[in-house]
């Protein structure tokens, strides 16, 4: 991770959902998908603390070289503010953070499954798949078609793509889990990532579970400096031997985890879980089927 | 001009640290920042054995600050020495070690280990994390639980023992007393302040702890007040003053009030930089007034007046 000032390239509205694109490439350069940047906002407010955002994209050759790319959703202090960053301005900005996404050694289908904005870094991991010779097929879901993150780019990126919103506005109306058993039979899925919404996560974690189908996923957890210090965001992971469990720092040992070894039950149910081993069996080979894919 | 101190004994290069819990063990922040620069590190807190800690959320931001209850997370003294020992034994800055505990053997069972640490110039003693399961295990909170801890770590202790304490109390300075009697070289002022947020869409606590610390600027005039106090009571111990600082003004005004040094915590999560960037605006204040160390600002804040004959309130 380095410290960078960067400066603003353009800042656009996607739908619902903002973008902006800085000129970093010391950050740009070592950058991959599921990795993220914290931005500080500036002094003199009621927040202090920087804003995570997921890396988006990041240029390293063409036109756009040493760009990073961040998508957002504007809801907070925070992120309203940035959504008012100009071309020119500059960010205080520090990354690349986490571990991105891993990539399978032997395995060759990809099923990649975005949530809302969470698709985004999916996009830019498809691009990174499908340049290993992966084949990359897709499920974006939202809530509604507002909140689809750029539909379109996953068409163009995957071999095939299953849209869906819960009102059905685009696509099949329900969640993406609705679609998944559907598209993991078609595409014969070897291997799925994910980012979006925390139950999303559990809800295709628990499937690929199931169904012995290895997965990463990208959580989210509240953290306060997202460069290791302050042990906020932590996520309760069972160990690779199934003996015991970690909480492990979402900035650094994450935000990308074995979405079968991520505890669920005690990450989401908190203290009213009140045992302090993994439950009986949870050993289960959920991730283990098929060994884990991916070199540490 | 020099930016060094010395706390009765325990030298340190520049008058600003970086706080427990708040600096790892300074690797981390090696990759962002010159370590080397830094006044000395004080590491997140180490008990006996491991801690998972809390259940998220652990953190909520409130006005100029931040609540957290991480509740002492470490890897166990073992571990810690295995994991960091090495890094702190090389890193060239003055190392505290931060230890907790659940009972007095617990934390004279860390500091044993402690000593087999290289680097090390002194141990500060936790008594006062607001995130453990009962309240009486926040030792800090009755003088006779604090003078008890201090003085089994002090006997056992070759490294100077600063004991840290929490503004949660109604008389600080008979705290921080029963410290100094027990043996205690120096003190660390303040740690957070117990806090609480609530969600008005599911009407529970904000924190998976329920309860947090309170740290960042907001806490500052209190952890002002609270070095000001006790330096008045005891101006010969040596006293690490700490508490929402984020700029050279900020640790200026702790010196101010009574401090020998400061520590700087929550600043360090947005402005990896800032114990650097505090310490040299510190030592451009001097440079301006023609002063020579920190120590010349040291317990210079004098009250409105200064010495008056008479009570104010006659004048009129």
């Amino acid at each position: 991770m380095i410290r960078k000032q960067c400066e603003v390239l353009s800042v656009r509205k996607n739908g619902i959902y903002q973008s902006i694109t800085l000129v970093a490439p010391e950050i740009a350069e070592n950058a991959r998908p599921g990795q993220f940047v914290e931005v500080a906002v500036p002094s003199g407010r009621e927040i202090m603390l920087r804003r995570p955002f997921s890396i988006a994209d990041a240029s390293r050759r063409g036109g756009w070289a040493g760009t990073l790319e961040l998508a957002f959703y504007s809801v907070g202090p925070g992120t309203q503010w940035l959504a008012e960053a100009r071309p020119h301005d500059f960010l205080d900005v520090v990354g690349p953070l986490g571990r991105p996404f891993p990539y399978p050694r032997d395995l060759t289908n990809c099923l990649l499954i975005g949530g809302g904005y969470g698709a985004a870094p999916m996009y830019f991991l498809a691009k990174e798949l499908a340049s290993r010779g992966k084949r990359v097929d897709m499920i974006v879901g939202a809530r509604d078609q507002q909140r689809l993150y750029k539909p379109v780019e996953g068409k163009r990126l995957s071999v095939s793509i299953s849209i869906c919103t819960e009102d059905g506005s685009l696509g099949d109306r329900g969640v993406v889990t609705d679609v998944l058993p559907g598209m993991v039979s078609r595409a014969h899925t070897q291997v799925v990532y994910a980012c979006g919404p925390n139950p999303m996560l559990r809800a295709v974690a628990e499937y690929c579970i199931a169904n012995g189908i290895p997965s990463q996923v990208a959580v989210e957890e509240l953290m306060a400096c997202g460069m290791g210090i302050c042990w906020t965001c932590v996520v309760p992971v069972i160990r690779r031997d199934g003996t015991t469990w970690d909480n492990l720092r979402a900035c650094v040992e994450g935000p990308v985890f074995n979405g079968g070894r991520i505890w669920w039950e005690k990450w989401f149910r908190g203290p009213t879980v009140s045992t302090q081993t993994p439950p009986h069996g949870f050993r289960m080979e959920g991730a283990g089927v098929g060994g884990e894919p991916w070199p540490e | 001009m020099t930016l060094a101190v010395d706390l009765n004994g325990v030298r340190l290069p520049t008058p600003v640290l970086g706080a427990s819990g708040c600096f790892g063990s300074g690797r981390e922040l090696a990759e962002v920042m010159d370590i080397r620069k830094v006044g000395g590190i004080v590491t997140k807190s180490v008990t006996a054995r491991p801690v998972k800690g809390m259940p998220t959320p652990r953190m909520v931001e409130t006005p100029s600050g931040m609540l957290n209850s991480i509740g002492l997370q470490n890897p166990g003294i073992k571990e810690f020495m295995h994991k960091e020992g090495a890094f702190l034994g090389r890193v060239g800055v003055p190392v505290i070690v931060s230890i907790a505990g659940k009972s007095v053997e617990e934390y004279v069972q860390v500091a044993a280990e402690v000593h087999k640490m290289k680097g090390v110039v002194a141990i500060e003693a936790n008594i006062s994390c607001p995130n453990v399961e009962r309240r009486n295990q926040v030792f800090a909170c009755h003088p006779d639980s604090a003078g008890e801890v201090i003085g089994a770590v002090a006997r056992l202790s070759r490294l100077p023992v600063f004991a840290k304490l929490t503004p949660d109390v109604t008389d600080i300075v008979e705290v921080a007393g029963a410290c100094v009697r027990a043996g205690a070289h120096g003190l660390s002022l303040i740690n957070t302040l117990l806090g609480m947020a609530i969600d008005l869409d599911t009407f529970t606590p904000k924190l998976g702890g329920v309860t947090g610390g309170l740290s960042g600027p907001a806490i500052r005039p209190v952890a002002v007040r609270a070095v000001y106090q006790v330096s008045q009571a005891f101006p010969e111990v040596p006293i690490l003053g700490m508490g929402g600082i984020r700029s050279a003004a900020d640790a200026i005004e702790f010196l101010l009030a009574g401090a020998w040094a400061v520590e700087i915590g929550t600043a360090n999560f947005f402005d990896p930089n800032v114990t650097i960037d505090v310490a040299n605006g510190i030592g451009e204040f001097l440079a301006e007034r023609g002063l020579r160390s920190p120590a010349d600002l040291r317990g210079r804040a004098v009250p409105p007046g200064g010495e008056v004959d008479e009570p104010a309130y006659r004048s009129g």
